[in-house]
């Protein structure tokens, strides 16, 4: 070996030409447009002078409303992605019958639904319902912002830093080929000599930090920062789901970080945790990934659950039915969820009396599960509904969940599991739950807090387009899946034998199509109502008729969120207020209290990312460099006194005299 | 398969297929639902047990989305109920009936989970034929051990001293005792006609017992992903009567050649849409050997290991002794012996961007030729006599 090979090793680790795909049109084809639209946006934030306002406005913000919004402009864009994805796969298998290979590589299709699964989990369903929570959670119990507003930002860019990472691999090098849960062996140095498994592990553990500090500091704002007056019990039910998410992901996400770094260890280090060599278990990184895996199915549902209760509650114009055993069934479903997870692996070879314990604690969530639902049976029973689209969402919700529950069910039963396991029914399912469960509430969300995030309401001819071509698109797409599985039609197939089969793959693929215009129309809606913002222009602050405190204040709200802290009597706190003829304080305005704005989040994760680089590609300096760059920020960080400062009192006074203009204006 | 049997069940079940029976005149004939519709008494112990849970939930389900579309058009905005109570949130009746209505579903299920779970343990011997006809006394069942290897199957039967690869025969009515497992990453052996699927691992051992019922041909194949050849990974399961298996072994034993420890290396590599292959004699010790990682000569078996830990170790120095312990990295040259940061800057290599095509295996993986537009995968059949599928010796009966 050459010494200028040597040296070309050393600083470049295994990146060289040949891990570029410039032989690959789908790939050029995707880059270009990449490429396209990264110099037009650059190009546009530069001309109009933006990168100033973006980075002290935005990127530095240590505003709970500022990085809620950020959150769900990442989770967006991964979600076309994701999405991109899904139609890929769909028209793959549609295709590949008859002999007919598709057009798709085994390489490349392993890789695209490997990427589909941790980009929708970690990258959508994640950002989208932390930002959720981020924004509103605050707002709901009084709350100035969370209790530790670096830590949020800091969150929000380690996240991003691992979408990032995703994304690169779409490029440079490979993505994972090995399933969204990375099995080992397979995903093991022996298997994966590549560096698609890599990428995996780094994205995900650098997300996964952002993930465990946003639970812990909401954890902390809910326990710590609610207003006088609201004991737990009086906390709307959002903050409560939102309460029983972050619990479950600061327990979980530990046992995630544990066992990928185990995985590391093994293709770093050469250690036999989950090799065959030197009698390495494999079944037991099955075993830790679901005691993550499972777990993290609440965190993603429960928040969802909290949305339909506020919205529930708000549009039939009705207290929450059952508040109390709504409570009871969130936090029985958060502690049962940790004794279910070896009902991802029946088919491991456990013992019967092991399958069927975890069977049966598994069906013992859908009760619950099943109160909640009557709970919001009963919320619209004698209720007034109003059918704007957050309530919309809800009902096809309540429809669509229905069904993913009671399949989900049917697989908890360990002998119906036998023959469903790793079957596109086992697909349909947890599609229907989670896009049923969980993107219909995040949809429902958008559209409820909307007015309360940017002062507008969105469009509703758009808004309803996109309901019912994702609403029958759904049932489209995922259908067929259930009728595959029965068929014994088994997952992550590339290609076909029986020909019988390709006329379901082609009505799920027209269903993928259908949810394709559905986001355009959303993406439409969003473009409408952003345009003709004037006349959707909501200047109440309240455009619902909400009961919870988030209404309260003006929309957007200001900084601060409330300029004197509430005082809560009632769960319905607004509602209460509104009630007992609440009058805005018009005077008396002091200066307010808040934290300051720093960029050590967006260098932290910068460093992050280059970090996975140098580990990913075996640029040991690059990975020592950044290491010990990161320390020093973070170090450094701790000497920045200047991380407060007061909002002046002619500020305040100056923001809600114009509020109580506006108020006047309407009567 | 072109005609379909009514399936042979209780009477119960029956009529809940009768009222899925509509759903199945979608544009295909019933027969494609194998998991609905299988021949195999296990696997329709296993239907049966799907349709009554579904059935029960439905007791449920079907109220709450009645209810739902009920409430959301009778409480409209519109209707302007004069029973409107805005602050109407609690009634212990009504909480009563909503969390007891699901949990005597949920009661009533879990005993059903229970015994079933407990009956249809794949572990548990075959106790009837079908639902009908109990086993007879001192029946011993058919022998198969199963290796998933990349991406093929591998089926030995002891009793008989054959083998073949992607294809399983066995006779109806004789309870089959599979012991299963994997070379090298986890798979999933599953023939929906016969029974649940059960998941095949390096190193281990797992286990299926099933009968099947009606002759027939049926698929089988990997329910587990396992990596680039993973969509091939299928083989075709031939129930025939106990004179058609008698023949098909003989036609086995009179044509094959052995299946011998080198035969099994090369055989083990990685490879797909392999042919079927049959072999008719086997080395007697060979899936014991694959189960303990140590078919390749030079390999310690981890029964041995074990059997040391458990007389109290082989003292300090054996840490040193680990060399017949590798089973992932076997091949000398290998350079993925090593973790990583372990390596010397000229083993790093190169990770190619995998999607273009090349001549040139993935690392670790045998090369190849290239005579398949699926790059890079293998069809290891140098001497080797291969049988393609459509001159095996036809099963007597093909559904």
């Amino acid at each position: 070996m050459s010494d200028s090979y040597t040296l070309a090793k050393i600083i470049f680790g295994r990146l060289t030409w040949e891990s570029f795909p410039i032989h690959e049109p789908i790939l050029i084809g995707t880059f270009i447009m990449v490429l396209i639209g990264g110099v037009g946006v650059v190009g546009a934030i530069t001309k109009y002078k933006l990168w100033g306002y973006l980075w002290t406005e935005w990127f530095t913000t240590v505003d709970h409303k500022r990085i809620g919004i950020m959150y769900m402009i990442l989770g967006l864009i991964m979600f076309l992605r994701g999405f991109a994805d899904a139609i890929m796969m769909r028209l793959q298998q549609a295709m590949a019958f008859n002999g007919s290979e598709g057009y798709l590589n085994a390489h490349h299709y392993d890789q695209v639904f490997t990427a589909h699964g941790v980009i929708m989990i970690f990258f959508v369903a994640m950002p989208m319902v932390t930002g959720l929570m981020n924004y509103i959670v605050p707002l709901q119990i009084g709350a100035r912002d969370v209790s530790f507003p670096f830590l949020n930002n800091f969150s929000f860019w380690m996240t991003t830093s691992g979408a990032v990472t995703v994304m690169m691999s779409l490029f440079v090098g490979e993505f994972a080929r090995t399933g969204w849960l990375a099995y080992p062996p397979l995903s093991g140095i022996a298997y994966s000599p590549d560096v698609g498994v890599d990428y995996y592990i780094w994205a995900l553990q650098i997300a996964g930090i952002g993930t465990l500090l946003s639970g812990v500091n909401l954890v902390a704002t809910i326990v710590k920062m609610r207003a006088p007056g609201m004991t737990m019990m009086k906390m709307p039910i959002f903050t409560w789901t939102s309460l029983c998410t972050n619990v479950l992901i600061v327990a979980a996400f530990p046992v995630l970080t544990a066992v990928l770094a185990l995985l590391s260890l093994d293709r770093y280090a050469g250690t036999a945790f989950f090799t065959n060599d030197f009698g390495g278990n494999a079944m037991m990184y099955v075993n830790l990934i679901w005691i993550w895996g499972h777990p993290e199915v609440y965190i993603l549902i429960l928040p969802a659950f909290g949305i339909f209760s506020e919205i529930t509650s708000t549009f039939s114009g009705k207290r929450l039915f059952g508040y109390t055993s709504m409570v009871y069934a969130t936090v029985v479903i958060t502690i049962l969820s940790y004794v279910v997870w070896l009902h991802h692996f029946f088919t491991m070879g456990s013992g019967a009396s092991v399958n069927s314990f975890f069977g049966i604690t598994t069906m013992v969530i859908s009760i619950p599960t099943g109160a909640k639902i009557f709970n919001w049976l009963f919320t619209m029973y004698r209720g007034r509904i109003r059918f704007e689209l957050p309530m919309m969402w809800t009902i096809a919700f309540m429809l669509t969940f229905t069904v993913g529950g009671m399949t989900g069910v049917l697989l908890a039963v360990p002998p119906a599991d036998f023959v469903l396991h790793n079957s596109l029914f086992l697909i349909a399912h947890f599609h229907n739950v989670i896009i049923g469960g969980v993107l219909f509430g995040l949809f429902a969300g958008i559209n409820y807090w909307w007015p309360k995030a940017f002062g507008f309401k969105l469009d509703t001819v758009w808004g309803k387009r996109s309901f019912w071509l994702w609403a029958v698109g759904f049932w489209l797409a995922f259908m067929p899946l259930y009728i595959l599985g029965l068929m014994g039609v088994t997952r992550r197939m590339r290609v076909f034998d029986d020909p019988s089969l390709q006329i379901w793959f082609v009505i799920a693929a027209l269903g993928a199509f259908m949810i394709a215009a559905g986001i355009a129309c959303m993406l439409m809606q969003f473009y409408v109502s952003i345009r003709d913002r004037e006349k959707l222009r909501d200047t109440t602050g309240d455009p619902w008729d909400g009961r919870t405190l988030e209404w309260a204040t003006s929309s957007p709200p200001p900084d601060y969120n409330f300029a004197f802290t509430p005082v809560i009597h009632d769960g319905d706190a607004w509602s209460d207020m509104k009630k007992r003829g609440y009058q805005r304080p018009l005077d008396g305005f002091r200066s307010i209290h808040m934290p300051s704005n720093t960029g050590t989040g967006v260098i932290l994760a910068g460093l992050s990312t280059a970090f996975s680089v140098g580990m990913i590609w075996y640029m040991w300096w690059l990975a020592g460099l950044s290491f010990v760059g990161i320390l020093a920020v973070a170090i450094g960080h701790t000497f920045n006194y200047k991380r407060d400062f007061h909002i002046p009192v002619e500020d305040v006074v100056r923001t809600e005299g114009e509020r109580t203009k506006l108020l006047a204006t309407q009567g | 398969m072109s005609t379909c049997p009514i399936p042979d069940s209780s009477t119960a079940p029956r009529r809940f297929l009768r009222f899925l029976a509509p759903l199945m005149l979608l544009p295909l004939s019933a027969c494609n639902f194998v998991v609905m519709n299988p021949a195999g008494d296990v696997a329709v112990q296993q239907r049966d047990l799907i349709l009554i849970s579904t059935g029960l939930m439905l007791l449920i389900i079907l109220p709450v989305m009645a209810l739902t579309v009920l409430f959301a058009w009778r409480y409209r905005k519109s209707a302007e109920n004069p029973d409107y109570d805005p602050d109407w949130d609690h009634s212990t009746s009504l909480e009563l009936i909503i969390w007891s209505a699901p949990l005597l579903i949920i009661i009533c299920l879990g005993a059903i989970t229970w015994t079933s779970t407990h009956l249809l343990d794949p572990y548990r011997p075959i106790e009837r034929i079908d639902a009908s006809r109990k086993i007879a006394p001192n029946t011993k069942p058919l022998e198969v051990e199963v290796v998933a290897l990349d991406w093929k199957w591998l089926f030995i039967y002891p009793e008989l001293g054959i083998a073949t690869v992607n294809e399983l025969a066995a006779p109806v009515d004789r309870p089959i005792s599979f012991k299963i497992t994997s070379s090298t990453v986890m798979n999933s052996f599953y023939v929906p006609a016969l029974a649940g699927q059960i998941y095949a691992m390096p190193g281990m051992q797992t286990v299926l017992h099933a009968v099947i019922n009606k002759p027939g041909d049926y698929e089988g194949f990997s329910a587990n992903y396992s990596g680039a050849g993973f969509s091939h990974m299928r083989f075709r399961f031939h129930a025939l009567d106990q004179t058609g298996f008698d023949r098909w072994a003989a036609t086995v034993k009179a044509d094959g050649q052995a299946l011998d420890r080198p035969t099994y290396l090369k055989l083990e590599k990685p490879s797909e849409k392999d042919p079927v292959r049959r072999f008719a004699t086997v080395d007697a010790t060979l899936f014991n050997s694959i189960v303990n990682l140590c078919a390749r000569p030079g390999q310690r078996c981890m029964s041995d290991l074990m059997h040391i830990d458990a007389m109290g170790g082989a003292g300090k120095e054996s840490a040193k002794d680990v060399e017949g312990l590798r089973h992932d990295a076997h091949d000398g040259s290998d350079p993925l012996e090593k973790g990583a940061l372990q390596k010397e800057p000229e083993e790093k290599g190169s990770s190619p961007h995998l999607l273009k095509d090349s001549d040139k295996a993935p690392p670790g993986k045998t090369p190849t030729g290239h005579q398949h537009d699926n790059r890079d995968m293998t069809m290891n059949m140098d001497g080797m006599s291969a049988h393609h599928p459509s001159d095996a010796s036809a099963p007597a009966h093909t559904l």
